[in-house]
C-alpha cells in the first residue's frame, strides 16, 4: 500500500467555486513526486490538504490516506500523531514556519522533545546532529530567525521538518524565495536526505527545470485537475495535452535561451 | 450578509440618536429649565419617562444629552483626526531622527491618562462642553497620529510610490494621489471606532463632574444625578445607559460594517 | 554612453560598504543587465541610477552629465527614463483605475494629451482599451506588468530600468513578459538596463551583462562572453546553479 494516497480530492470555496477537481495521485514509501502547477491551480492547496492543514471555510471531499489514516475530516488529535512522524512540511517562506522570538535551536529542539522525548544533554546532542544534517554551523542555534540568511532559514525550517524522521516530506516551493546558489544546494540538500533516509519526497513547483532535480515522476495540475502524469522526460518529450504542451513550450524558451549563452 | 446586517443594524442605531439630537434643537416636551413636575415621578402621559428630583422632564434632559453626545463625539473626533493625521503624517515622512522623536511623545502622550489630561485641560479653560472636547481631542490625537504614521510608512514603502517618484510626482501629490486614498479607509473605521470611545470619555468626565455644567446635562451627568435615587427612580439611571449603549454600539456595529464596503478591491479576488 | 556609473560607492554612515567602485555604462539603444543574488547591491544601484539616492563615492551620469538635483531641473531626466518594478501587485496603487494610474507620468513630466497616449500605451503593450476603466484587482499578475509597462512607455522614454520585472511571474507569463520587452526594444530602440537573478531573462534581452557579487563588479562583458565562458569563480557557481531541464 501506497504511503500516501490521494483519490478523488475535490477543494472547493465557500461561494462554491472548486479550487481542486478530482484529484488522485499516490506516493509510495521511499518514493518522490513532482506536483507541478502554476498559481491557481491548486498545488498550494493540495499541499494543505494532504498535510490536513486546509483553512476553515473550505470545503474537501474525496480521500486522502497517509499510512492508512484518513486525512481529511480527522480530529485534530489523529492529525497530530501524523504530523512529524509520517509526514512533515517545508514551505516557500521559511519565515512563516519559524517563531521569530524564539532562538533556532530551541525550535529544532521543540520536536524532538516532544516526539522523541530527549531531554538535557541527549536532547542538546540532537539538535546539534540536526543542525549538522542540514550543514548548518552550530552557532546558529544560537540565532534568533531574522539574524541568519534565507537559505539558513529554510535549512532551519527542513531540520524542524526532519527531527522526527517522517516517512514523507512536503516541499511546497521550498525553495522559489532562495537565490539560485542556495537554491541548488538546498535542492541537492533535500536530494541527499530523502535517499540517506528513504523519505518519500512530495515536491511541489512551478518550475520543470527545479522540480527535474528532485524527482522523475510527475503530475501536471492546471485548474485544480492533474492534466498529465508521467515521467518528466516523456513529459517534455510529448505533453500532450495543450496546458502542459504550453508550459513545456514556455520552459524551453527559457531553458534554450540558456543554452544558446553558455 | 452577516456583515450587510451588522452595517444596517449600524445605520440605524447612529440614524436614531442623530435623530433625537437634531429634534432636540427645535422641539422638547419641555424646556430645559422647566422645573414645574413633581420630584422623582414615575414614568406616566404627562412625563414620559417621569422626572428627576428637581421636578425636571427625563426626555427632555436625555434629548439635551443626546445633542451633546454627539457634539462631543464628532467634535472630539474632528479634532483627533485634524491634530493626530498632521501629526502621523509628518511622523510617517520624517527622517530617522524626527520619526524616533515624534513615536517618542506620541507613547507619552498615549500612556499619559485621559483623566488626567482631561483635569488639567478643566483646571486650565474650567468646566465647560468645549473643554471635554478639547480634552478628548487631544487624547484621541495620540491614538489617531501613531495609526496615521504606521499607515503612511506602509504606502510610502509601496513600489507603487518609487514609481511616482521616479516619474517626478511631487511629494504633495504624492500625499494627495497615493498616500490619503490609502491609508483613508483604516483611517476612517478608526475614526469611528474613536468616536464611539470620545462618547463614553465624555460620560466618564460628565460623571466625575469634569463635563459640561448644569442645567446642560449629559448622559454621564443624568447616571451621577441618577446614583442615589437608583432604587426608588430605576428609569433615571436606565435610560441615559441605554441611550448610551445604543449609541456606542451603533457607532461599532457602523465602523465594523464600513471596512468591507469602503475597500472595492476586497469584493474581488487577488 | 546614455547612462553611466563611473566608479560609484555607497555606504550608510555606519557600516560596510553597500557598493565600491561600480563601472558600467550602457549606450543608446543597447541593454544591459545587472545581475547578482541578495545583498549584491543591485537593488541600491538602481536607486542610484534612478536618482533617489547618491552615491556617496563616483557619480551617474546621464548623457555625460551628473543626475541633476532638484525637482524642475530633473524633470528631462525623468521623462527619459522610466522603470518597471519586479511585484505588480504593490507598484500599482489598488485605489487608482489604470488609466489614471498610466496617466501619472504623463501629468508628472507634463504632458497634456493623456487619453490618447493611455490608449497607445495599453495597446503598445497588448492590453484592451477598456482596461483603462478597471482596476488593479481586476487582472491577472501578467496583465498588471503590462500595465506597469504601459505606464513606464507612456512617456516614450529612452531608457527602461527593469528590476526583475519577470520573478514574481509564471513560467508561462514571463515567457510572454519577455517577449513584449524584446518587442518594445525592437521597435522603440528603447535602452533596457534589466536587474535581475533570472539569467534566462537575462540571455534573452541583454546584450551585456554586468555580475555584481558583495557591491563589486566581478565580471561585466557580452552576455555571450559572460555566461558562455566565465572567467570569475562566483560567475561560474552562478551559472552552474541554474536547475536546467533534462
Amino acid at each position: 500500500m501506497s504511503l500516501l494516497t490521494v483519490s478523488d480530492l475535490t477543494v472547493s470555496s465557500a461561494d462554491g467555486r472548486t479550487l481542486v477537481d478530482g484529484l488522485s495521485f499516490s506516493v509510495g514509501r521511499g518514493h518522490r513526486l513532482g506536483l507541478i502547477g502554476e498559481s491557481g491551480s491548486g498545488k498550494s492547496l493540495t499541499t494543505l490538504a494532504v498535510a490536513g492543514l486546509l483553512p476553515p471555510g473550505l470545503r474537501a471531499s474525496g480521500t486522502v490516506l497517509l499510512d492508512g489514516t484518513s486525512v481529511l475530516g480527522a480530529p485534530e488529535r489523529s492529525l497530530n500523531r501524523l504530523r512529524g512522524r509520517v509526514a512533515a512540511v517545508v514551505f516557500q517562506e521559511p519565515s512563516t514556519a519559524l517563531d521569530p522570538l524564539m532562538r533556532l535551536g530551541h525550535q529544532v529542539a521543540e520536536p524532538l522533545r516532544r516526539h522523541q522525548g530527549l531531554r538535557g544533554a541527549a536532547l542538546k546532542a540532537a539538535v546539534l546532529a540536526s543542525l549538522e544534517e542540514v550543514a548548518l554551523p552550530a552557532r546558529v542555534a544560537r540565532a534568533y530567525p531574522h539574524e541568519v540568511s534565507g537559505g539558513q532559514r529554510q535549512r532551519a525550517a527542513i531540520a524542524m521538518a526532519l527531527a522526527c524522521r517522517p516517512a514523507l516530506l512536503i516541499a511546497d516551493e521550498p525553495t522559489t524565495a532562495l537565490d539560485v546558489t542556495v537554491q541548488a544546494e538546498v535542492l541537492a540538500l533535500l536530494d541527499r536526505l530523502a535517499t540517506a533516509h528513504e523519505m518519500a519526497l512530495l515536491f511541489v513547483s512551478h518550475d520543470l527545470a527545479v522540480v527535474g532535480k528532485v524527482t522523475d515522476e510527475v503530475v501536471v495540475l492546471s485548474a485544480g485537475r492533474a492534466v498529465r502524469t508521467g515521467p518528466l522526460r516523456s513529459v517534455l518529450a510529448d505533453p500532450g495535452d495543450a496546458y502542459t504542451a504550453a508550459l513545456v513550450a514556455s520552459a524551453r524558451r527559457l531553458d534554450e535561451a540558456l543554452g544558446g549563452a553558455l | 450578509m452577516r456583515r450587510r446586517v451588522f452595517l444596517v443594524t449600524g445605520i440605524v442605531l447612529v440614524a436614531l440618536v442623530l435623530a433625537v439630537a437634531l429634534v432636540s434643537l427645535f422641539w422638547t416636551p419641555f424646556p430645559a429649565a422647566d422645573t414645574t413636575g413633581g420630584r422623582l415621578e414615575g414614568p406616566g402621559a404627562h412625563h414620559l419617562l417621569g422626572t428627576d428630583k428637581l421636578g425636571r422632564d427625563l426626555l427632555t434632559r436625555l434629548m439635551i444629552g443626546a445633542r451633546i453626545a454627539v457634539a462631543v463625539g464628532l467634535g472630539a473626533v474632528a479634532l483627533g483626526a485634524v491634530l493626530g493625521g498632521l501629526a502621523g503624517l509628518l511622523a510617517g515622512f520624517a527622517n530617522r531622527w524626527l520619526d524616533d522623536t515624534l513615536a517618542a511623545l506620541l507613547d507619552i502622550l498615549i500612556a499619559f491618562p485621559t483623566l488626567l489630561l482631561a483635569m488639567l485641560v478643566v483646571a486650565a479653560r474650567g468646566a465647560s462642553l468645549a473643554s471635554a472636547i478639547v480634552a478628548i481631542g487631544l487624547a484621541m490625537s495620540a491614538i489617531v497620529a501613531r495609526l496615521t504614521r504606521v499607515l503612511v510608512k506602509r504606502v510610502l514603502a509601496m513600489d507603487y510610490v518609487t514609481a511616482a517618484r521616479t516619474s517626478g510626482v511631487s511629494w504633495p501629490r504624492i500625499v494627495t494621489a497615493h498616500v490619503l486614498p490609502n491609508i483613508w479607509p483604516t483611517l476612517a473605521v478608526n475614526l469611528a471606532l474613536q468616536f464611539g470611545l470620545a462618547v463614553l470619555a465624555e460620560a466618564s468626565l460628565s460623571y466625575l463632574g469634569l463635563g459640561p455644567p448644569p442645567p446642560n446635562a449629559s448622559w454621564g451627568r443624568l447616571l451621577q444625578e441618577a446614583q442615589s435615587t437608583v432604587l426608588t427612580a430605576p428609569t433615571g439611571a436606565i435610560a441615559p445607559g441605554v441611550l448610551l449603549v445604543v449609541l456606542v454600539v451603533g457607532v461599532n456595529l457602523l465602523a465594523d460594517g464600513l471596512r468591507d464596503v469602503a475597500d472595492p478591491t476586497r469584493r474581488g479576488h487577488r | 554612453m546614455i547612462l553611466e556609473a563611473r566608479d560609484v560607492g555607497f555606504r550608510y554612515p555606519s557600516g560596510a560598504p553597500v557598493l565600491d567602485g561600480v563601472s558600467f555604462g550602457v549606450t543608446p539603444g543597447r541593454s544591459v543587465a545587472l545581475v547578482g543574488e541578495s545583498a549584491a547591491g543591485k537593488t541600491t544601484l538602481l536607486r542610484l541610477l534612478l536618482g533617489l539616492r547618491r552615491p556617496t563615492s563616483g557619480a551617474v551620469l546621464f548623457q555625460g552629465a551628473p543626475l541633476p538635483t532638484g525637482h524642475r531641473a530633473a524633470r528631462e531626466f525623468r521623462r527619459h527614463v522610466q522603470t518597471v518594478f519586479q511585484d505588480p501587485y504593490s507598484s500599482l496603487d489598488p485605489r487608482q483605475k489604470v488609466s489614471r494610474i498610466v496617466a501619472e507620468p504623463l501629468r508628472a513630466v507634463g504632458f497634456t494629451d493623456h487619453e490618447p497616449r493611455v490608449s497607445a500605451a495599453l495597446d503598445a503593450v497588448g492590453l484592451p482599451v477598456d482596461a483603462a476603466d478597471r482596476y488593479p484587482h481586476e487582472f491577472s499578475g501578467g496583465q498588471r506588468q503590462r500595465i506597469a509597462i504601459a505606464r513606464a512607455i507612456a512617456v516614450e522614454p529612452t531608457v527602461l530600468l527593469a528590476d526583475e520585472p519577470v520573478s514574481a511571474l509564471d513560467v508561462t507569463t514571463k515567457v510572454r513578459i519577455i517577449d513584449l520587452l524584446a518587442e518594445l526594444r525592437a521597435t522603440r530602440g528603447l535602452t533596457l538596463v534589466l536587474v535581475s537573478h533570472d539569467l534566462a531573462a537575462v540571455a534573452s534581452l541583454c546584450d551585456e551583462t554586468v555580475v555584481l557579487e558583495r557591491g563589486r563588479v566581478v565580471e561585466q562583458g557580452p552576455t555571450g562572453a559572460v555566461l558562455g565562458s566565465p572567467r570569475d569563480a562566483y560567475t561560474r557557481k552562478l551559472i552552474a546553479s541554474i536547475p536546467r531541464l533534462p
